[in-house]
């Protein structure tokens, strides 16, 4: 029910592996703390690995946006990778699917970031 | 006829059942508004909705919830959230009633216009609209009512036209 972090570094990308629930409460904070924790940590190249979340509600897209917005607001990149059909169909119908760079495969993805 | 049950959750103050129909009056907390969409997913799933339909139904009624929790009652312990949950003919009906000062519908922005695509927030209303058939929406100064319905058999066409 709760939701996971953890991180990663793969060629100068940090990849933020979730998993659960990123909703209202717990799931949006901690997804918050953990992108302020990197850019305060100065890592710009940010992949979140969305493909063992499973639910996503308002308050979590709006998490979602605000760690992009931060992290572009920083110069950095933050891209989403593997998202399951429920996030994928919420993203379309919220028209954010044309916001964020979403990958499938974590080596293009990664590569995608450049140097 | 009406009776008293447990809800079996901490956050119960009452339970009214009756044959079709279920309400329960809430605390204005997190916990209401996850206890609101398991409660969602099972009738819905009892109601014999699949598994799109049960999922879209639980988080309208999730972020119906919020907004009661949230931006109606904002967490006040005196303001409760009454949920309803009432089977007809053809229909699942849930009522979700908040005690705070209304909802100002004018003031809610289109979240699909790009100047509101990277707002935090501002989706929940939408995403109702979008997962329902239909949606009632009655604020006044002494709460707001929703009412979200879904037709059981998905006759009706698709909530997603509801949207904008």
């Amino acid at each position: 029910m709760t939701m996971k972090a953890s991180t990663r570094q793969v060629d100068g990308v940090t990849i933020v592996d979730l998993s659960g629930r990123i909703t209202l409460g717990e799931g949006s904070v901690i997804l918050r703390d953990t992108v302020r924790d990197l850019i305060g940590k100065g890592n710009k190249k940010i992949l979140l690995n969305l493909g063992d979340v499973n639910y996503i509600d308002s308050s979590g897209i709006g998490e979602l946006v605000s760690a992009f917005t931060t992290v572009r607001n920083q110069g950095g990149d933050l891209k989403l990778l593997k998202l399951t059909k429920k996030v994928h169909d919420l993203l379309q119908i919220t028209k954010l699917y044309t916001v964020f760079d979403v990958k499938d495969d974590e080596a293009a993805a990664v590569k995608a970031f450049g140097r | 006829m009406a009776s008293e049950c447990s809800l079996g959750s901490e956050e119960s103050l009452t339970v009214a059942m009756s044959r079709n129909r279920v309400s329960y009056t809430l605390e204005s907390t997190l916990e209401t508004v996850n206890s609101a969409e398991a409660t969602a997913s099972q009738m819905a799933t009892e109601a014999g909705f699949d598994d799109d339909d049960v999922m879209k139904i639980s988080m309208a009624v999730r972020e119906a919830a919020v907004n009661a929790v949230l931006h109606g009652n904002a967490y006040d312990p005196s303001k409760k959230v009454t949920l309803a949950f009432e089977r007809t003919g053809r229909d699942l009906v849930i009522t979700i009633r908040d005690q705070g000062k209304g909802i100002d519908l004018t003031a809610i922005p289109d979240p699909l216009a790009p100047e509101n695509l990277l707002k935090t927030s501002g989706r929940g209303i939408f995403l109702i609209r979008s997962f329902m058939d239909e949606v009632e929406i009655h604020p006044s100064q002494a709460g707001t009512e929703i009412k979200l319905i879904k037709h059981v058999h998905g006759s009706a066409a698709g909530g997603k036209e509801a949207s904008q």
